[in-house]
């Protein structure tokens, strides 16, 4: 017999603290499988969010630095011009990304910083208890829109890969999901291109990770997954936005 | 063919290994909970196992070792 | 080294790539930038990076990954940039970087006036951002001191881990002074084997980090954050008097202010008035010292602490003479520059109340 899976040099052995059935878990260990299978974890250099990955750092099996609030890709800029040769990424929720973060994120990119940008789309901010991101569907109720997201109060959701998909020098820009097993697969594939494209110095990349947060949601994490699909999926279409250099 | 085996400490009962598994064979060990106080996710019928890692892949705290 | 007439941004720009200093981000605001500008064009010179941020909440947290790196790094701004930057700056204390950052102060409160002031004390030495931490605070009074301070704050920051502010104001930034670039003295700093530059297999990884979530730890770490703090009070205190034999008013200034205090004590002088200096050039550490020696001088019968502000270091001035003789405040502010003349005739106001 041979093993087909065990866990990532990636990854530390320390046992995440997240909640039962949050796809974080999935999410880092995607990423630390992609950098062990790409020799790089020990040339990275992660950026960890506010967040409920606020202790990354304990996690991924690298240098890691924690951020302020939203300014990963800031610090991650002054990463990766120190350290050229680095597989630098930053790790952002989307509080981090799209709210408190969105000069910085769209700054990195518009310079093509050459970093990679892993960002956890859960329409909620999970670490403070569920209150609205800037990804919270219209209808969708969190503490902070007791009623359901308003459309004509608060605007609609913003799509953050069609967004930065705009800019020149975002050459990889991608949203996936880790919903099913077939998705799962889909998303590390993407995330293997972006830390490819970054190390072959093409520009900035960003993968952006439907995901759910079955605490905040009120549902379990089998639910969480189904609603995932059934709802943010029709607003938050996958695919590819870029791949500028057609990266295999 | 295969055979999986789980850290069971690590399981926080979140069952979504459960849900993928092509001949169902992944379940709750309901007789039993662990250090954490959760039902962990456990095989009972491991001549049934196929080793294709689905349960591994979509499981959250890399509770499961695959072989085949 | 002959002496070459300088713009006092420019000089700070150029002794800072002298230090080593290969790291800039920052981002316009005015009276400084000239230092931004500077950097743009001769970084690249010595293969080092500028960038021009968004903003200055994002260059500070570019100054946080770099530091987090192990590099020499820089940032410059003006008052309310500096207020952008502060929670940023409180992650570089407590992450324990090295870093520096220049403000070149100019009038506020809010936008304010783009004209010098000195009304930044506060911010600079009182926190400026949350929690218990402290920034080493240089005040040079020329140009040539800027340029020899700013050197030092690079040793400074690497040997303590910390970072430093070196505080001008629009007078320092924008005049042009006769300045030698020499070498200052190098420190023996060790090496930063706590940086992130990747493991390469031959390490456990280093994080950089100001989050103690366990309140135990968090206070264990505000503990050691202040045995430094300590040590940095032992070795950096840095004062110069002028005139203190025999003076019946001590005049405390910094920064420029001291310069046109000097001139003001050259006057009474002639008045047969004796007046003296203490010109802190740590405002952090504070020379609590010198004011309380001063303070039990017999011919010491009152402080004058001139400040470009509505009076912030006043109340250090207060806490280190500790009730032994009054304590007065002379400033202008909003940009306005006191004159040697309204100084002389405050002297002589609070000493004819004296006599």
């Amino acid at each position: 017999m041979a093993v087909v899976f065990e866990k990532t040099k990636g990854l530390t052995d320390k046992p995440f603290h997240y909640c039962p059935g949050c796809t974080h878990g999935i999410i880092h260990r995607l990423v630390a499988e992609v950098l062990e299978e790409l020799n790089l974890v020990e040339k990275a250099i992660g950026v960890a969010p506010v967040g409920c990955a606020v202790f990354a750092y304990d996690y991924f099996n690298c240098d890691m630095q924690e951020a302020a609030h939203g300014r990963a890709p800031a610090a991650a800029t002054g990463i990766k011009r120190v350290n050229p040769d680095c597989a630098v990424f930053t790790y952002q929720g989307d509080g981090d990304l799209a709210s408190i973060g969105a000069a910085e994120i769209v700054h990195a990119a518009m310079r093509g910083e050459k970093i990679t940008t892993i960002f956890v789309n859960n329409a909620i901010y999970g670490m403070t208890g569920g209150q609205m991101a800037p990804t919270t569907l219209v209808g969708q109720k969190a503490t902070t829109a007791p009623f359901g997201r308003q459309e004509d109060h608060a605007g609609m959701p913003l799509r953050v890969s069609e967004m930065l998909a705009t800019i020149p020098k975002a050459v990889f820009v991608e949203r996936v999901s880790v919903h099913d097993v077939k998705h799962i697969v889909q998303a590390k594939k993407a995330i293997k291109k972006a830390f490819q494209a970054q190390m072959e110095g093409k520009g900035f990349t960003l993968v952006e990770v439907l995901s759910t947060c079955p605490t905040n949601w009120g549902k379990t994490p089998v639910e969480a997954l189904k609603w995932l699909e059934e709802n943010m999926i029709p607003y938050y279409p996958l695919g590819n936005f870029r791949n500028t250099e057609e990266v295999k | 063919m295969g055979k999986v085996t789980f850290d069971e400490n690590k399981c926080k009962g979140c069952e979504l290994c459960t849900t993928v598994c092509p001949v169902k064979i992944v379940v709750m060990d309901k007789d039993r909970i662990n250090v954490k106080g959760y039902h962990p996710a456990t095989v009972k019928e491991m001549d049934k196992c196929t080793g294709c890692a689905s349960c591994a892949r979509i499981c959250p705290d890399v509770v499961i070792r695959v072989e085949r | 080294m002959a002496k070459e007439l300088w713009k006092g941004n420019e000089a700070i720009a150029e002794a800072a790539v002298k230090a080593g200093c290969k790291y800039f981000f920052g981002y316009p605001i005015t009276p400084q930038n000239e230092i931004p500008e500077y950097m743009s064009a001769r970084l690249p010179q010595v293969g080092g990076c500028f960038l021009q941020a968004e903003s200055e909440v994002a260059a500070i947290n570019m100054v946080y990954g770099a530091a987090g790196s192990g590099a020499r790094v820089m940032t410059s701004s003006s008052s309310p940039g500096i207020s952008l930057k502060q929670e940023g700056i409180t992650y570089i204390a407590g992450a324990e970087l090295p870093c520096v950052i220049v403000n070149i102060v100019r009038g506020g409160p809010g936008l304010g006036g783009i004209q010098p002031a000195q009304s930044d004390y506060f911010q600079s030495t009182k926190g400026g951002g949350h929690g218990d931490y402290r920034l080493v605070v240089l005040a040079p009074s020329s140009v040539q001191e800027a340029v020899d301070l700013v050197q030092e704050a690079f040793d400074i920051a690497d040997q303590y881990r910390n970072p430093v502010l070196v505080l001008g104001d629009g007078m320092i930034g924008q005049m042009m002074e006769p300045v030698e670039f020499t070498e200052v003295k190098k420190r023996k700093l060790p090496e930063k084997t706590w940086a992130t530059v990747g493991t390469g297999g031959k390490r456990e990884h280093n994080v950089i980090n100001s989050l103690f979530i366990d309140p135990a730890e968090c206070e264990k770490h505000n503990f050691r954050l202040f045995e430094k703090y300590k040590e940095i009070e032992k070795n950096e205190t840095r004062v110069e008097t002028y005139n203190l034999e025999g003076a019946e008013i001590v005049f405390v200034a910094y920064g420029t202010t001291s310069r046109i205090a000097k001139n003001a004590i050259n006057s009474l002088a002639k008045e047969g008035i004796k007046a003296g200096l203490i010109r802190p050039i740590t405002l952090w550490p504070y020379p609590h010292e010198a004011i309380e020696e001063a303070a039990a001088q017999a011919s010491v019968k009152a402080f004058l602490s001139v400040e470009m502000s509505m009076g912030q270091m006043v109340e250090d001035v207060r806490l280190a003479v500790n009730g032994k003789k009054p304590v007065h405040f002379y400033g202008r502010t909003g940009g306005m520059v006191p004159t040697p003349k309204g100084i002389v005739e405050e002297a002589k106001k609070i000493l004819g109340g004296a006599k």
